[in-house]
Formats: structure tokens, C-alpha cells, sequence
């Protein structure tokens, strides 16, 4: 039969809001998280991390801890497989240190015993030897000839010679002349900015249980946005096959790019085979802040030039960003999306990226696009008041569009952001009035989005129910949205379908729920396995009904004659023809896998009102509006939500989080109460506005919305309050002390 | 022959040009052509990219088609979070 | 020191255990009773994802010992259904989207019992400021507070 591939635009249920699949379990309490759940015969363990932030390590001597009662194994570096490649190697020696310890809190060894307290009691009892080394945990301090040297020998072949090896990469992106646009600008605004490392701050920390069997099997149960890169990691770690590791991902309390990879989870099945018993660690909230991914920290120039109508001439940015102790490549992206929102005929960014004696970065929503787009918002906004010209309109002016050379180098093709700023402009809050000592501030922002391999299996059960298998965990109410585009395409309700997420026996391989690509690649297999489901069902009405299948559609979740046989029969629903599966020719089931490309980019727009007490230098937050570009919206509350979410993280981020580092190179607020997240007293209502500008790489017109949300706060908050208090501020976060500072020089 | 556009900082490996071009009609033809090429691209081409065509961007496709008249710009390997 | 046995009543149910003395009510909630709704998301007190009643009164699990739950009553997210019928506030929850990985829910379903028991038409700020003890990471709180009230308003309609 002939399938329409044209895309959909009049929706019956994707566009509603039906009730999440696993809502009952987690307003009950019985929803299993990776700390959930314990084994018969079931070891704890624990994990001892260094106290240096850079040391060499002499030696260790684990005897005393082994002979302790209770103790079943002790592991160290020696007990995994060293890796050739070069990314693999750092993730291991992240999870276990080798030669030296590069931060506060990198582990170097670990204890499974039969209690928590043995296990305690035994790392009391290992005994290293530590060589203490200078360290250096400031991104310009390190990039200095002379700063301590984190690791050598890993600068890639872009560093020019002569750098600190402490520079690992270097990249750059952009076109045009910039002399010649800055002569054609009338007023030119150079400015620096600072950013701290943040967290991403998920309410539960990480936590697995493994279970390694004599002959080399292995269940891995974790918490984690991608439970196959997990399998991927830890078999090479461990020197086992893929098959042979079978990981389940736990419902999982909040990842935001830091659960991607691993810590804890190669070290429990090291200890597992070891002991023969199945390992639970847990981390604490301590070792979370210490010893997982933090955002890169980030020291910014930015110099833009504009016309005195406001047309930007020429941009150029320099970013200096630390990923920790490991080389990382967030500047690259940085540097790629700094000025992605501008239609620009000259602009260049450069990028490096410098080792400090820092835990090792991982992704936090968009990474590297929040510190750089914040800055050069700032800059645009400083612009914008000195020439007296409206912020908006400016935006509008320079605003990238389809047909767009963006920044980074490809055109543009269907884009929303002349959309989002236009209702931004349209919307009452850009015109409520603000008393004084308040400010309003606004930034654009974006992220790129991605694709992926995926794989979708969708199984029709003889009642006319449908249940959908596919391998990526829920962070935000995706298997909702992914039954409603199931639905959708094969015309049945919403109830009717089953959507959980496959072990890595269960299904093929698919790629970390990361990138905002679940709606987006996800849904697009489901749709493609509905319509493989569609066509065979089609083939067994004909056969029931002896014509040709050629003349069979789909309607309304039935099978119709169709062509010369139209009306001869009446329709086949889908329950109708599952219920003879049976007989004519087994079970019936649509699948598709593939490697999805085509996802659209995503823009936003934010608008704050802020009010600052003079006397405090603390921050209230007014009024909040977010406005973004979801291509279609499945789950129209599921897109608030994280529009929602991803702004609260990046007040967060602007007004009071981040990492703080003693002269000692310790970190000094590794916990909740000194690293203060938004409460819900601190927050207004924060009010969102979806424009829908399809995207056409997806059937329905999806794009991924669960990155871009963090980008805009931090510059909107930061013009909000220099606005408010009359100076700029340019370092994040803006913190009681610092508006202070800013406030009393004047 | 198809016109890829080069980022800024590896066009030292181009000899400064921000455009080569390569006789190829997919995205691994392209790769394999410019490592030939240009012997600099490799590292950084074995460590990953991503290639925009005409706007969309792919992260590993070898078989994607490249027609003449595509506009094909390199891009680093991009990770997500 | 000596294990200590407890004899305490969770949800209605009247339960026995043996603690060490220096265990919370949270590590004895989830590893002596299995009852792992209530969740440790700092183990200092910060969170609130660990929050449950004692005697009606809302406290952190964590910053409790389980020893303090003899001859007292503890509530749970577990007992805060009516069989199979959810609590007008967990519907409410479901209904308004205000949960997206889920993990601060039971605490934070807790503590907005705890809130209505007290205060059955509390006005929004009320509610952020009695919620601030409970962190959400996923939500930036909107829908949460949508939630409260609309569920406040049906159980002040019944």
C-alpha cells in the first residue's frame, strides 16, 4: 500500500495533554530509583577520594583494609583494563585514579564489605602515600606558561607551540572581515566576563547495583540517561563483550547531561566479580558535588560593533574554558553557538580549552552555549542602551533567518526565532511598567539539537492494545509523547498503548537521552515502526479479503478497501485484525532502527523583571516569561515543563550558584545548603509561550526544547539587573557580595 | 567536485584556504578525500565531525549524498546534554 | 553499642525492627521496612526529599533517628493514598504535570499534606514558602504550585 510520507499538520492527539504512564508510580512512591532496590547476599561499598587537588600517587597499600572483618575485595586502578583510546582512558582514570589524583575527591580506590560501616571503616584503613603537587583550579591562572601542569602531553595538534600544556584544544569558526566591519561600526563595546562552574544539581545522586555471575554475566542496575553507553563504557573497562552486560536503567531522578557517563558504575561491577556478589553504591551528596560532571568554568572576551540604527558590523568573541582535569571539547560548541541568533557578514570565534585540577566536566543541558551566549547578550544589551535604541527591535534587526550563513557556517533553513522575538515584542510583559530600582532585561538563545541512533519496536497484542519498546530513559515525559505520536499515527487511542524502556538485551542499541533528541529521533521511529506495523496489517486485511494489497489504505485506525474494491467490505480496526493475527501468518509488529539526522535547531527568547534590594544586594525575580520554538508540540504541558525547568536552572546559574575553591584547591561547598539552587519561595509563576515552526526533518515537525531553556536566563537576568542597579555586571553568578561590590563603586 | 567550507582553526591545515574542494558524492568519499588531501585534517577528522549539508546537520552518515551543487560545511563532533 | 528495638506505627500499621543506634528514620524506612519512597537526596537535611510526618509534625527522615519512632506515628508517601484511590492531592499532581523525573514528589506530597492539614486555603506565596524546604530541580516549581491549589480547592469543595 502506498504510505503518505507527506508531513502531518491537523493532529487528533499529539497537541493534548493525556496523563503520563508512570504518574501513579511516582506519586506513590513506587517508582524504583537506582538506590531502589538491593539483591539477596547483596555487598555495600564505598569509595576512598583523595584530599589533594593534584598529588602523584607513591603508593597504596590495601592490605590492612582486606583483612578487616566484613571486607570482601578492595579495588584499585590496577583491577580495570587500560584503554587505548584516548577519551575511554580518561573516563576510567576519572573513575579510578592511575599515576596521580588531579582534584579534591578523585577516587583512587574502593571497598565492598557486607555493611556500610565495615565499608567505611575499611578505607580509614587503606593506606596511600601521597606525593602533594602544585595545582591551579582558575581557567586564565592555568593558561599561563608557568602554571602547574595538570597532565602533559594531551594538546592537540590545533594548539600553536609554545602554550601551556595545560591548553588542549583550540578551535576556531566564522567569516567575513572584522577590521572592516568594526571601521563601519559606530560605537564598539569590548568587554570580559567571568563564569563559575555550576551543577546540574539533580535531587538524586547517582547510585547502581551489580551483579557479575562466575561466568562472566553481568546485571547492572543504574540510574543514567543511557543505559547502552553505560554498557559500552564498562565492558571496555571491565574486558567484557556487550552481550555478556546486560544494564537496566532505573527511573532516574534528574540527569541534565550529568548522568551520561560513568563514576561509580565500573568500580561496583569490579567489585562484584571480585567478590561474586552483587555490589550497591551509592553516592553521597558530598561525592556528587565533588566527583561527578560540573559545567566548564569560563573566562570571556567579547567586542561587537553597531551602527548607531542598530545593525551589528562585526563580532568577535574569545572563550577560555575549563573542563577540569580531563581535555573536553564544550568550547567547541561555545564557540559554535555565541552568536548563532545573528545574521552577520563578519564574525569569529575563538576557543581553547585548559586543564585545571578540577573534577572532570560533563554536559549540563546545552554545553558551552549558556556562557558564551550569555555574554555576548550582554554585550548586545550594553550596545542597545548606550545607543538608546530597544533591545527587541534590535534582535529583530540582526536576527538570523532562513537563509541565514549562521556563525558557524551552515545556512540556515526554517528557523524560529523572528517568531519568538516577535511574540516576545507582542507580549504584555515586554511593556508592563517597572518601578523604581527594578530592571527588565531579555536574551535570545539556542541550541542545535541532535538526532542519533535509535531503535523502535512496537508489538500489536491480539486485544487491539499495543505495546511500544524503545531504549531511551524518561527525563521529561517522553513515553507519553511517544504513545501519542504512536496513536496518532495508527489511529487508535491513547490508552491503548504501552510505552517502556528496553534493558540493552532487550532492544538495539540506542544513543544517551541527551541533546534533545528523544521527541524528536525517538518519536520519528515510532512513527516509522507504526507505519511498518500499518503496512503489514494492511496486507493481512487484504488477504482476509482476497484483493490485491496494493488497494488497502489506513483510516482512522481501521484497514479500507480501497481503489476498484472501495466499499466492497467494510473496515478492519486494528483490534479486529490483531484478534486473527494468529491465523493468518503470527504475531504482528513494526520495528525501525536508524541514525536520525535532520533535527532542527531550537530558539528562545526570555524576558525578566528583576527588583534588587540596595541594602542586601539580594535579587527578587518579578516576572518571568519564556517564549520558544518547539516545531510542534506533542505534550504541550511536558514542553512548558521544560521550558520551565531549563529557566529555573539558569536563574539558578545567574543569581547565586556556583563552585567555590579554596587557596588549597579544595572545593568549600560541596552540599546543598551552601550551593543554593532556586527554591520555590525565591520564584514567581514562570510563564511560557510555545511558537510551533515545524521542522522539516520530522514528520510531525518536532524539535528538541529540553536544552535551550538554560541558555537565555543567564544574560536576561544579568541586563535585568545592571539595568536595575545602573552598572553592568559581568561575572556570574551575581551574588548578594557581588552586587554589593558593584553597588559601592558607584 | 563538491565545495566544503573549513573552520577557521584548521585552515592551516588547508593551506589557509576556508573552502577546498574534493571529488566525492558521500559523506565518507568526502573524509577519506580530504585526509588524503590534506594530511593535517586527519587527526581531527579521526577524533570525529559532523558535516552540515545544505543546513542539516549529520553526525556520522558515510552514506549521506553529496550532490555538486550542496553546500557542505565540516563542523566538529557535537555532544549534547 | 548495643542494637536498639523499635516498636512504631507507619501509615497505621503497627511494625517492630532493630536499628543501630545511629541510624536515621530514613536509612530504617528504606532498608529495614523497604518503604523507599521517601528518598535521600543530600542526607543533611537540605532537600526534602526525605520529608515524612512524626506524630503529624513535617520532618527531614534524615535528620531523625530511627530510634525516635518508638510509640510514634510516621507517615509516609505510602500511606498517603486511600487504597486504590489516590489522595486528591497525587491526582492533582498527575493531572497538572507537576512532576517530571518524580523524585521530589513524595516528599514534596508530604509536606503539601502536611500544609493543607494545617492551612486549607493557603494563598500562593504560602505555599512557596512552606514548599521551600523542598527542593525540585526539574520543574522551577510552576506546576507544583498549581497543583497545591487546585487540589486545595477540590478538597475544600468535598
Amino acid at each position: 500500500m502506498a504510505l503518505d510520507n507527506t508531513p502531518k499538520r491537523v493532529f487528533k492527539v499529539v497537541g493534548t495533554r493525556p496523563p503520563r504512564p508512570d504518574g501513579v508510580d511516582k506519586v506513590t512512591g513506587r517508582a524504583l530509583y537506582g538506590a531502589d532496590v538491593s539483591a539477596p547476599g547483596m555487598l555495600t561499598a564505598h569509595i576512598l577520594r583523595s584530599p589533594h587537588p593534584h598529588a602523584a600517587i607513591v603508593s597504596i597499600d590495601t592490605s590492612a583494609a582486606e583483612a578487616l572483618e566484613g571486607v570482601k575485595a578492595v579495588v584499585t586502578a590496577a583491577d580495570f583494563v587500560r584503554q587505548d583510546d584516548g577519551s575511554l582512558r580518561d573516563v576510567l582514570d576519572n573513575c579510578m585514579a592511575r599515576d596521580k589524583v588531579l582534584y579534591d575527591g578523585h577516587a583512587l580506590a574502593a571497598v565492598a564489605a557486607t555493611t556500610p560501616d565495615i565499608a567505611k571503616a575499611a578505607l580509614k584503613l587503606i593506606k596511600v602515600t601521597y606525593k602533594a603537587l602544585p595545582h591551579v583550579t582558575d581557567v586564565d591562572a592555568a593558561m599561563r606558561a608557568d602554571a602547574p601542569v595538570v597532565q602533559e602531553g594531551r594538546s592537540l595538534e590545533t594548539v600553536p607551540d609554545g602554550m601551556s600544556q595545560n591548553v588542549t584544544s583550540h578551535c576556531e569558526f566564522g567569516h567575513g572581515d572584522l577590521a572592516a566591519g568594526f571601521a563601519k561600526a559606530d560605537l564598539v563595546v569590548e568587554r570580559s566576563f567571568t563564569t563559575a562552574a555550576t551543577h546540574q544539581g539533580y535531587i538524586e545522586p547517582h547510585a547502581c547495583l551489580a551483579s557479575m555471575t562466575a561466568d562472566g554475566k553481568a546485571d547492572l542496575w543504574c540510574c543514567t540517561q543511557g543505559q547502552y553507553n553505560v554498557r559500552t563504557l564498562c565492558a571496555a573497562m571491565l574486558g567484557m563483550e556487550a552481550s555478556q552486560l546486560r544494564v537496566t536503567a532505573s527511573e532516574i531522578g534528574g540527569g541534565f547531561g550529568g548522568k551520561t557517563t560513568v563514576f561509580i558504575e565500573p568500580v561496583a561491577l569490579a567489585l562484584s566479580r571480585k567478590t561474586g556478589r552483587p555490589v550497591k553504591i551509592v553516592m553521597s551528596r558530598d561525592e556528587v558535588f565533588k566527583a561527578t560532571g560540573p559545567t566548564v568554568s569560563s573566562s570571556i572576551d567579547v567586542k561587537i560593533g553597531m551602527t548607531r540604527d542598530g545593525r551589528i558590523t562585526a563580532a568577535e568573541a574569545h572563550l577560555r574554558y575549563s573542563g577540569g582535569a580531563f581535555p573536553c571539547g564544550t568550547v567547541d560548541m561555545g564557540a559554535q553557538s555565541a552568536f548563532a541568533s545573528y545574521d552577520l557578514s563578519a564574525v569569529r570565534t575563538l576557543g581553547w580549552n585548559v586543564l585545571t585540577n578540577r573534577p572532570k566536566e560533563a554536559a549540563y543541558r546545552a554545553p558551552g552555549a549558556p556562557q558564551a551566549i550569555y555574554a555576548v547578550e550582554s554585550v548586545v544589551d550594553e550596545l542597545c542602551q548606550k545607543l538608546g535604541l530597544d533591545p527587541l527591535d534590535v534582535r529583530l534587526m540582526n536576527a538570523a533567518r532562513k537563509g541565514t550563513r549562521s556563525s558557524y557556517g551552515p545556512t540556515f533553513d526554517d528557523i524560529g526565532l523572528i517568531a519568538t522575538l516577535e511574540a516576545a515584542k507582542a507580549h504584555p510583559h515586554y511593556v508592563a511598567p517597572l518601578a523604581t530600582g527594578q530592571g527588565r532585561g531579555l536574551s535570545a538563545g539556542f541550541w542545535f539539537n541532535f538526532g542519533g541512533n535509535t531503535c523502535v519496536s512496537l508489538n500489536v497484542n491480539t486485544d487491539g492494545t499495543v505495546g511500544i519498546t524503545e531504549g531511551n530513559p524518561d527525563i521529561g515525559g517522553s513515553r507519553a509523547a511517544i504513545s501519542q505520536m504512536a496513536a496518532e499515527e495508527l489511529g487508535i487511542p491513547y490508552d491503548k498503548i504501552r510505552t517502556i524502556i528496553a534493558d540493552t538485551s532487550s532492544l538495539g542499541h540506542n544513543d544517551v537521552t541527551d541533546g534533545s533528541r528523544v521527541t524528536f529521533a525517538v518519536g520519528l521511529a515510532t512513527i516509522k515502526a507504526a507505519q511498518d506495523a500499518v503496512a503489514k496489517m494492511c496486507s493481512r486485511a487484504a488477504r482476509i479479503w482476497g484483493i490485491d494489497e496494493e488497494a488497502v489504505v489506513w483510516v482512522d485506525g481501521a484497514a479500507m478497501p480501497a481503489g476498484p474494491n472501495a466499499g466492497k467490505f467494510p473496515p478492519m480496526t486494528l483490534a479486529e485484525i490483531a484478534a486473527v493475527s494468529f491465523n493468518t501468518g503470527g504475531p504482528i509488529a513494526g520495528h525501525f532502527e536508524f541514525n536520525a539526522d535532520g533535527a532542527g535547531v531550537s530558539f528562545g527568547v526570555h524576558l525578566v523583571d528583576v527588583e534588587v534590594d540596595r541594602e542586601t544586594g539580594a535579587t527578587k525575580v518579578l516576572r518571568y516569561t519564556v517564549f520558544q520554538d518547539a516545531g510542534k508540540a506533542v505534550h504541550p504541558s511536558y514542553v512548558e515543563g521544560q521550558m520551565q525547568g531549563g529557566a529555573v536552572q539558569g536563574i539558578g546559574w545567574a543569581l547565586n550558584e556556583e563552585y567555590i575553591y579554596g587557596a588549597d584547591g579544595r572545593l568549600q561547598n560541596a552540599g546543598f545548603l551552601d550551593y543554593r539552587v532556586p527554591v520555590a519561595s525565591d520564584l514567581p509563576p514562570i510563564e511560557t509561550v510555545i511558537l510551533e515552526i515545524p521542522n522539516p526533518g520530522h514528520p510531525y515537525g518536532v524539535r528538541g526544547v529540553g536544552e535551550t531553556p538554560i541558555v537565555p536566563p543567564l544574560a536576561a537576568l544579568s541586563n535585568a539587573v545592571s539595568r536595575a542597579i545602573g552598572t553592568r555586571l559581568n561575572s556570574l553568578p551575581m551574588s548578594p557580595p557581588r552586587i554589593l561590590k558593584a553597588l559601592s563603586k558607584g | 567536485m563538491v565545495a566544503v567550507t573549513i573552520w577557521g582553526s584548521l585552515r592551516r591545515f588547508t593551506d589557509g584556504q576556508g573552502q577546498v574542494e574534493v571529488e566525492a558524492s558521500n559523506f565518507k568519499e568526502l573524509l577519506d578525500r580530504l585526509s588524503q588531501d590534506y594530511p593535517g585534517l586527519k587527526p581531527q577528522i579521526e577524533r570525529g565531525v559532523s558535516l552540515a549539508l545544505d543546513g542539516r546537520i549529520y553526525r556520522e552518515a558515510w552514506f549521506t549524498e553529496i550532490g555538486p551543487q550542496s553546500e557542505v560545511v565540516l563542523m566538529p563532533y557535537m555532544a549534547g546534554g | 553499642m548495643k542494637s536498639i528495638h523499635v516498636s512504631t506505627t507507619v501509615n497505621g500499621d503497627a511494625i517492630e525492627f532493630i536499628c543501630a543506634p545511629e541510624d536515621s528514620l530514613l536509612d530504617v524506612l528504606r532498608n529495614r521496612m523497604g518503604l523507599t519512597g521517601a528518598k535521600e537526596g543530600c542526607g543533611t537535611g537540605d532537600c526534602g526529599a526525605c520529608s515524612v510526618t512524626l506524630n503529624g509534625r513535617l520532618v527531614c527522615a534524615c535528620l531523625v533517628l530511627g530510634a525516635e519512632a518508638e510509640g510514634a506515628a510516621i507517615g509516609t508517601i505510602e500511606g498517603l493514598a486511600d487504597g486504590d484511590t489516590l489522595h486528591p492531592l497525587q491526582q492533582s499532581f498527575i493531572d497538572h504535570a507537576a512532576l517530571q523525573c518524580g523524585i521530589c514528589t513524595p516528599g514534596i506530597l508530604v509536606a503539601a499534606k502536611a500544609l493543607l492539614d494545617r492551612n486549607p486555603d493557603p494563598t500562593d506565596t504560602e505555599v512557596r514558602y512552606w514548599l521551600a524546604g523542598n527542593l525540585c530541580r526539574c520543574t522551577g516549581y510552576d506546576k507544583i504550585i498549581h497543583a497545591v491549589q487546585d487540589a486545595a480547592h477540590k478538597m475544600r469543595s468535598a
